[in-house]
Parts: structure tokens; sequence; C-alpha cells
């Protein structure tokens, strides 16, 4: 990599402040749009009792009642310090609350990013190399079926299966994979499973098309002329060519596995980002909320920004300029 | 094989050449029938209370069986193919025009407005949709009218990018630089040689949204932010009861699920085969 | 002694021990962890600000009370810290003798001084203190502690069951350094002098308490801890139960799922069921035509078949009694005789939903009329109530649009009185006319009333009830008040009462379902048989 590589990635990391500092913008004022009012959900549900004293002292208590050019301020502030301020509901920190889930939802994207590497590169690279034979079909329907299922109905069906059959049902409670990886395991594979499939499906597609431009390039027919076998051909030229497309995709899908997984997690009861998502939208928790939205669209950033980084490793063709 | 020149019927040559798709399409025209002829052909009435008849397993009364309140799902099903079409073709009309216009004004007008519209669609897409989604129902409410604008609005910045990338491929043409070098107006321009390129992808935009559309209603209904019950739509019958009572009733959560998948398969596999058809070079 | 005599003598010991035997077999049982569901979220662990069953389900057992609802003969009242008490003649002095030796988890020894600085939180809080039901204890005029064992309250007005209110269960006592130091602890810290020490709380995940070895009630607790699973979904919920990785759910489950967990667990499951404390109330804004018309109204609740209703919702929702402003069973309770005298309790469905049509006719309103039903978007019971609803109004020819909503939403549009008629309920820890009935009173005086309505007699009603020291005349003011409310001008319709079905292991004892969940978990009682 040279001088105009890493200018470009220079420029490309100055790129992502401003993008993010522009998420923060727009979810502020999101936020604040949206009806409902957090102290009210709190206090006012079936409470006979609070009067609309108590609600205006905790407005007052939350910040809620200033205007809103000070509350931006005060936000963009703690933003600069890297602070996300503390929940509206539960009164702890916002890193706090995200950390503590982050984990899992973590590990259960890369639990679904690996079963989807595992069954996307050899059954696309097989359904390529065996253009429109019976092994291809079957690739081709496989896949378009987990684009077409709803992963959190092959959950459902996941957990009616193992409460029917083996009449097990997976630990409830996250267990950290250091701690006790039997029962992390055990509670992660079967949102993975239900997540990985649909994921693998759009990778394996991927996978198939790639490898199948590359096997028509010039330079790989002529290896063929030139007698190199096959395999030897698939794992020098197309496989290295082909993971770039296929890299984007797992890349991009990846970032959306973080916040994206929201009704999967319902299904599971699984204590992740998701989850988090949907209770602090719920709650109108106007921090909780701000500091969820720039987490995921930083991670779509990052994600975006990696492969980048890896186009420019694996494929020393594309010039930046 | 060697063929009479044109003696072939037209469908009969379009089912050999994509029998998967054409195969999806037939699947849509029954949705699609289903759908409109509802009224006549579900037994039962949909939202019709009968607590006498809850939870009953798939019968000669109930082919599917009965939910929570005693309703037919056959009938629910079939009334839910009006829901989950009206859904899914009204969002992802408006999503993909919308972006498609956007994408195309874009490309054209270039320069600074490009930038700048782009640096919005860059924030807008780094959100899933489900999020996006969800965001936009919070804020003007649930119901069937304004679940469309909501899922139409998250579809948006994908089209637009989609759209402006072949759009940009047009602006470097050779006929569009002979096109201005004769004096012709952009409008000519835009719309001779720009939107032409895009209807391919267009096309292949919406069928990849209609079945998008429909797994976003399941998903939004199943977190209670969809269509209000009793309205049949089968991401709504998936939820609440059908999942509490998974072991104890299965056909209330799998007939639905079912007619999702084949609605969204129907809709995944005509778009394949559309984008083989419209991009001879992309066949693979 | 002769053979027969000795006989006769064995035969009577065996008598007197009987009845003693099984109590031994009874015996609790030391040990072991209780696991238990909360379905839903803490917001923060200070029992003055909060009011929802999510703090109290984990946070209440690390905690005593001045004085406490007995969960074994509830509604009685019994001491919790206070050893007795005693009431002035004229109502308005109570003084209450204080335990000695009670310790806080951290050592320190409870005083007088403690419980008057939780009280003064709660009845007179500082600026930036919330108290939620502050405006409950309006009698109270100070509390003094005129001695190392004794708290006294001093009110300005005599009043009724002014020590059941006490008892509430979110009067968690805290200690007076701690609030001296910082009122606002309490919400991410816990530091009571309850049976249970506080372990740990992961967030969305579970919250542990393990026993206090000094606790102040010897023998108490029998549990060595508690685990507290947070689980939102109730498909999950039901999973945790039926495997038994979860013993109990100290909310309630509906009829459904109560016939599953017994079909999956058969005799391993013991089921409790009593009324519930909570309700389901239609609100009409009054402020909207055709709502500003009292024959409307009426006929909207002539046309709702309570009692086919409670048979059928009974089935699927933890729906049930039928019952007016006072919690059916309870003290205040009408009469069957009295209820089927207001509209729409009547046992002729046909007659009611007849004099509906005609005065729909009257108030000129036209066939297939339209308006919106807002409610929650929440499956149990709000779901089939709406659903139900709308189906009672098509039999009389309107056309109700049920319009599910978020909370957030549904709350906003209340407040702001944007909705034609709502779902609307109250859930409460005690049978009270000043509880239930200051929902009704009129739109200026009290914040809860989304009707927007403003009636002066509904108002002096409740006033009156509320300083009567006579019950026969207290019942007779409270009648009054609800036939006006309901039956006269129906500014509201009550729909139906809500059943507390409780499934558990049998393996936990000593627990006894109460009509409300807010007293529960009553920990220090209970004990694991295996």
């Amino acid at each position: 990599m040279g001088a105009p590589v890493s200018r470009y990635i220079i420029t490309r990391v100055l790129l992502i402040i401003p993008t993010l500092l522009a998420v923060a913008v727009l979810i502020f004022i999101l936020v604040r749009v949206v009806p409902g009012d957090i102290v009210e959900l709190r206090m006012v549900l079936g409470g006979s009792y609070v009067t609309p004293q108590v609600i205006a002292a905790e407005r007052a208590r939350l910040g809620l009642d200033r205007p809103l050019w000070s509350q931006f301020i005060d936000y963009m502030a703690g933003l600069v310090r890297l602070d996300l301020g503390t929940s509206m509901w539960s009164g702890a920190p916002v890193a706090e609350e995200i950390a503590i889930r982050l984990a899992l939802s973590l590990e259960l994207a890369i639990l679904a990013t690996l079963i989807a590497v595992l069954l996307a590169i050899p059954l696309g690279t097989l359904a390529a190399v065996y253009r429109g034979r019976w092994i291809d079909q079957a690739v081709q329907v496989f896949s378009v079926a987990g684009l077409s299922i709803p992963s959190f109905w092959l959950g459902i069906l996941f957990i009616l299966f193992l409460l029917t059959t083996f009449q097990y049902l997976p630990p409830l409670v996250f267990t950290p994979l250091l701690k006790d990886p039997r029962a992390n395991l055990a509670q992660l594979i079967w949102p993975a499973l239900a997540v990985g499939y649909r994921y693998s499906a759009v990778a394996t597609r991927m996978t198939r098309s790639a490898v199948l431009e590359v096997l028509r390039e010039d330079y790989v027919r002529t290896a063929w002329a030139k007698g190199l076998g096959r395999s030897m051909i698939l794992r020098r030229h197309a496989l290295r060519n082909a993971l770039l497309p296929v890299v984007t995709v797992i890349g991009l899908e990846f970032a959306f596995l973080i916040g994206g997984l929201v009704v999967t997690e319902q299904v599971f009861n699984l204590n992740g980002i998701g989850k988090l998502i949907v209770d602090a939208i719920a709650q109108r928790d106007y921090t909780l909320i701000q500091g969820l939205m720039l987490l995921v669209a930083a991670g779509y950033v990052l994600a975006n920004f990696i492969v980048d980084l890896l186009y420019a490793w694996l494929d020393p063709r594309i010039t930046y300029g | 094989m060697p063929r009479r020149p044109g003696r072939t019927h037209p469908l009969l040559r379009l089912l050999r050449k994509y029998p998967v798709g054409t195969g999806g399409m037939v699947l849509i025209a029954t949705m699609l029938v289903m759908g409109l002829f509802a009224a006549s052909v579900a037994p039962y009435d949909p939202v019709a209370n009968d607590f006498g008849a809850m939870f009953q397993a798939p019968s000669w009364a109930h082919w599917f069986g009965t939910d929570a309140y005693g309703r037919d799902v056959l009938s629910r099903i079939l009334y839910g193919a009006r829901t989950a079409l009206l859904i899914g073709f009204a969002s992802s009309l408006l999503g993909a025009s919308i972006g498609a216009v956007i994408g195309v004004i874009s490309a054209y007008l270039g320069g600074k407005t490009d930038l700048v519209l782009q640096r919005l669609v860059d924030i807008l897409i780094s959100f899933p949709i489900i999020i996006v989604a969800m965001a936009i129902v919070s804020i003007i409410g649930t119901g069937t009218g304004k679940l469309i604008l909501a899922i139409a609005f998250s579809f948006i910045p994908r089209a637009e990018r989609v759209v402006r990338s072949s759009a940009l491929s047009v602006r470097q043409n050779v006929y569009v630089e002979a096109a201005r070098a004769i004096g012709a107006g952009s409008t000519r321009i835009v719309f001779r040689h720009m939107f032409p390129n895009v209807i391919a992808p267009y096309l292949v935009l919406l069928t990849a949204f209609l079945g998008q559309a429909i797994l976003l209603e399941a998903s939004l209904s199943f977190l209670g932010l969809g269509v209000s019950e009793p309205t049949p739509a089968w991401g709504l019958m998936l939820s609440g009861a059908a999942v509490d009572f998974v072991q104890r009733a299965p056909w209330m959560a799998i007939f639905p699920g079912l007619a999702i998948s084949l609605a969204v398969l129907a809709f995944n596999v005509l778009g394949d085969a559309l984008r083989d058809a419209l991009d001879p070079r992309l066949r693979t | 002694m002769s053979k027969s005599r000795a006989a006769v003598l064995v035969a009577l010991l065996l008598l007197l021990v009987a009845p003693v035997v099984p109590l031994v077999a009874q015996q609790p049982r030391r040990g072991g962890t209780l696991t238990y569901i909360v379905t839903a979220l803490p917001p923060s662990f200070d029992g003055h600000r909060e009011t929802t069953f999510a703090m109290l389900h984990p946070v209440k057992p690390h905690y005593n009370y001045l004085v406490k609802f007995d969960t074994q003969n509830y509604p009685k009242v019994v001491g919790d810290l206070a050893e007795s008490w005693t009431a002035s003649k004229d109502g308005r002095t109570y003084t209450f003798k204080i335990r000695q030796g009670v310790k806080f988890h951290d050592g320190s020894t409870l005083t007088p001084r403690d419980i008057k600085a939780t009280f003064d939180k709660i009845i007179f809080p500082k600026e930036g203190v919330i108290s939620a039901r502050q405006v409950v204890y309006q009698a109270v005029a100070r509390i003094d502690t005129p001695d190392p064992q004794t708290v006294v309250f001093r009110l300005r007005f005599a009043a009724p069951s002014f020590v059941e209110k006490l008892a509430s269960p979110f009067n968690f006592v805290y200690k007076a350094d701690i609030l001296e130091r910082d009122p606002t602890f309490y919400e991410r810290n816990i530091m009571g002098t309850g049976p249970f020490k506080f372990v740990e709380y992961v967030r969305g995940a579970q919250w542990i308490g393990r026993r206090n070895d000094d606790y102040f009630k010897p023998g108490l607790p029998y549990l060595d801890g508690f685990r507290a699973l947070f689980i939102g979904s109730r498909s999950a919920m039901m999973a945790a139960l039926k495997s038994g990785q979860a013993l109990i759910e100290f909310r309630g489950v509906s009829p459904a799922e109560r016939d599953d967990l017994v079909q999956a667990l058969g005799d391993k499951i013991s089921v409790q069921s009593q009324p519930w404390n909570c309700n389901l109330i239609v609100a009409f804004n009054t402020k909207k035509h055709p709502f500003n018309d009292a024959r409307f109204r009426r006929a909207l609740t002539l046309a709702v078949d309570r009692w086919g209703g409670s048979r059928a919702l009974s089935q699927i929702a933890f729906l049930g009694p039928v019952g007016a402003v006072m919690r059916p069973g309870s003290e205040f309770a009408m009469s069957e005789a009295e209820l089927v005298k207001l509209a729409g309790y009547g046992r002729d469905i046909n007659a009611a939903r007849q004099e509906a049509r005609r005065l729909l006719r009257e108030a000129g309103i036209p066939d297939g009329f339209t308006f919106t039903l807002k409610n929650r978007s929440i499956a149990a019971p709000y779901e089939p109530a709406g659903v139900f609803l709308v189906d009672q109004w098509r039999q009389i020819g309107l056309n109700a649009q049920h319009v599910q909503q978020e909370t957030a939403t549904y709350l906003a549009d209340q407040r702001a009185g944007n909705y034609d008629a709502s779902v609307d309920f109250a859930c409460d820890f005690m049978d009270d006319p000043d509880v239930q009935l200051a929902k009704f009173v009129s739109a200026d005086v009290s914040p809860l009333n989304y009707g927007g309505y403003v009636d002066r007699q509904l108002d002096a009603l409740y006033f009156r009830q509320s300083r009567t020291a006579n019950a026969a005349e207290r019942l007779r003011l409270v009648r009054q008040f609800e036939r006006r409310l309901l039956d006269e001008q129906a500014y509201a319709m009550y729909l139906l009462w809500w059943q507390r079905i409780i499934p558990h292991w049998r393996t936990l004892q000593g627990y006894k379902t109460t009509t409300n969940h807010y007293v529960e978990p009553d920990m220090e009682v209970y004990w694991l048989s295996q």
C-alpha cells in the first residue's frame, strides 16, 4: 500500500466524525418529535395518586423543562467528552446500560456470521462451479428460502421443536462465554442458527455470483488453457477475487446484526441491544435512545470502513485517486 | 432442440426459460385472487369471535384451526393476503419511486447538491430498516395507512442509492454528451436517457421491497407497532397468543408464518427472474 | 390401670397428637433459593418514587415497613417495625411503639428517627425529591419522635383507614443518616433492614439477594436467598415456569396460560386464585360530541353484556368479576341486587340494547356511527377487552374503530384529551373509596379525570365520604357517588374487574395469594419443600 491509499484512509476517517455528528443531531430532534413523555409513563400508569406537581418536579429533574437549545448544548458537550449521559428511566449511565447488552449482541452477531460464512462460502462456490446442475438448483432453493422465511418465525419453530421433541428449554439468563461456555452456547446457538440461516442466504447468493463472475474472467480461462488443475485455479485466482464482494456483503450485514435483531431477541428473550432499543423507544428514554442510535450508526460506519480497508488489502488492482 | 420459429406460445417460452420465476408469478397471482375474492372464498367472518370454539385443532370445520378468540385461521389468512398485498405494493411503490426520483435528480445535478444529498442518505442508510420503521411509527402512530408510510420511508435511502448509481453510469454516457452538444434540454436528457436506464434496477428493487415490506409488517405487528386487532394481517396473527400457546395450538403460528414465507419467496424468485431477464450481463 | 382404660388413654393421646402430626410434618424447611420471574424492569429502586410492581418485586425483600398488610390474613394490618400502636379518641393522633434492636444491613441500629425521616420524605419531600403518593397523606400535620421507642403521627383531621394507608407496600423504611446525606441514594442503592441482603443486579437479566442472618424476626427468613429473573416475553416466562427454571411469577397469568401449565405439569403445580384489585374502565371524552350527551354515554354502557362477557372473557383473559367502582368482594362492594339496577348491569341484555337503541335515536345518532376506541397495545387483558367492546357496540349499530397504541402515545393522547373513548385501568393495593373514587371527581379538582367533565355533586359526595367516621354513612355516600357516576350520568363505565391467577410449583410453600400484586412477594415467610 502506498501513499494514495493512506491518504484515502485518512479521508475516510475524517469523514466518519461529521457523519456521526449529523446522526447525533438528527436523533436529538427526532426523538423529541415523538409524542409521549417518560415521566407520565413512569408515574401515571394506573396510579391513582400522582399529582401534576410531582410530574412537573420530575420533568425538571430530568431537565426536560429546559429550552431545547439548552438541552442540545448539554448533549453536544457531553458527546465531546465522550459522555453519553444517564438513562432517564433507570438513572444508570447510558454507557453501562449498553455495555451489559453489547456482550451478548456481539457474541450473537459473531456466531451468526460464523454460521453464515461456513455455509455460504462452500455452498456458493459449489453452486457456481457446478452451475446449472442439481446441486446448483438445490443451493439456490436453500438460499432463496433463507431470504423468505422470517427469522423470528424460524426461532418460534425452533423453540416449539425443542420443547415438543426434547422437552428442552435453552437457558434463559446470559452467562459470559468465558465463565461457562456450555451454558453460554446452549442459549445462543438457537438464535444464531435462526439468524445465521438468513444471513447465509444473502452471502451464498453473493458468493455464487462473484465466483461465477471471476470464473469467466480472461485470466482464469488462460490458466485453464495452460492446463492448471481446477482446484488450483479456484484457490489461487477465483476465490481471492470473489472474496471482495462477499466480504462487503458480510461486513455490512454484520453491522446490522448489532441493533437489527429486534424481534428475534424478543422471541428468545435475549437481553441484547435490539431489546434495549425496543424498550428505550417504548419508554421514551431520550438519552438512552440517543446513545443507542449513535452506537448503531457507528457500527455501520465502522463496518463500512473495515470493509474498505480489506478491499485495499485484498485487491491491489484498486487505485485511489 | 430445434424449434419451429414463432410457433411456441409465449407463456410456454417464459416457463421454459424461467421456470422458477414463472412459478413465483403464479403464486403471486394466486395471492392476488385470494385477497380480492376473500369475501367469497373465506368460509367464516375473519373478525367474528366465537368463544365456544377457541384453540381448535385443524378439522373439517376449520381447515387451519381456530385462534384464541375462536376465529377461523384460514379465513384470516385469506383476508390477510389483502392486507399483505396492500401494504406490500403501496409501500414498495411509494418508497422505490420517491427514492428513484431523488436518485435520478441527485445523479443528474451532481456537484454540491449531490454531495449534500448523499451525506443525508449516508446517515439514513446506516440504520437497519426495522429501526427506521419503528421510529416513524412512534412519531406518526399505528394503523395500516401509517404503516405504509413508515415502511415506504425506510425504503427510500436504499432505492435512492441503487437508482443513483445506475443513473450515474449514464451521465458519462456518450449519447448524453452528444445530446448536450447539440443543445438538447436537460429534461429531455433525463427522460430519454437516464430514466430508461434505471427502469431495470427499479423493477428489481420493487420486487425486493415487496418481500421486505411483508416481512417488516410481520415484525412491526409482532412488536405491537403494526396494525391493530382485529384486522386480519399475517404478522399480527403471528404475535401474542400464537407465540404464547405455540405448544398447545401450534397451527396458530405455523400457518401465518407459512403464508408470509411463501409470499416473500414468490416475490424473491420473481425478482431473480426479472433481474436475469432484464440484464443479460448479470445473467448467471 | 386396666387394659381397656389404657386403651382409652392411648386413644385420647393419639387424638391429641394426631392434629399436631401433620403440622409437624409441615414445618418450614430452611434453605434453598427461590427463583421467580418479574415481567418488567425496575426504573429506580426507590419505593417512595415509583408506582410499578416491577420495582417492588425484586426490591421489597430488602426492606421492612412500619406496618404492613399480613399476606396470610389480607387485608389485616400488622406491625412490622412497629410492635404496637394506639389511636387517640378523636382520631387525630397515632402513636407507634417501635421495636428495639433492629439492625440495618450495614450493622447500624434502627431508631424512631429513621421512621420519621422515612415518612418525612414520603409526606413532606424536600426540593428535588419526588414522592409519588404524597397526596394520600395530606391529613398528616407532622411526625414526632418523643422518645427512643415511639413515633407519633399528628393529623389535621380524622382520616378513616389511616393505618391501612401507612401500610402501603411502597413505604420502605430507610436510614435517616443516609437520607440526610443524600436523599436520592435509594434510587440506585439498597440499604434496608429486611430479611434479605442485596447481592447483585445484572441489568435486564437478574436480581439476587441472600439471607440476612441478623434479621430481627427469629427463625426468619427460611430461604437462603432469592433470584429474580427479568423476562419480558410471556412465552419465555411460560417456558421458564414449565421447565422449573422459575417457580412462580407474582403478577398473574391468564386462564389459558394456567391451563397450559396445569396440562404440562399436572400435580407438580398448585394454582391459587383471588379477585384482583384491578379493573378495566372505559373513559368517555365528554368534551367531544356526542360524548357530551348523557344519552349517548348511557347507550354505550347499556349495550355491553357484562355478565356474558365475564363468562366469555374469563376463559381467555384474566378478567372476570362484575362490579362497580368498589371491588366486588370488598367491604364496600355493591351487592348483586344493587348492581343489576345500574345501567349496563342488568341481566336482560336484549332489553338493555333495545333501550340503548332508543337512546341513540333520541340523541340523533345515525346507524353505523363511527368513533375510535383507543387502547394500549398490550395483549393481556387490554386487547381482548378492546376486541370485545367493538363487538358489543356493533350490536347496537355503532362502528367503533379499535386503535391500539404504544403506551407512551396512549398516555399522551389521554392527557391531551385526544380520544373519543379510551380503555383505562386502575390497580390498587387496598380497597378504599378515597383511592378508588378519586379518579372521578371533577376535572378541575382531580388531574386523574380524563373525561373532562365537571360535576360538583360528585365532588361534594367525595369530600363528605372522606371525612366521615361513621361506616354506614360513608357507605351510603359511596353508593350515591357510584350511582351518579355510572348510571345517571354514565361519565365512565366499568367493564370488568380482574381475576388474579397464580400458578406455582408445589415446592414453594408458605405463599398465599392476595388481591393484588403489590403486597407480594412477602419473602420472609416463604420456604421450599425440596
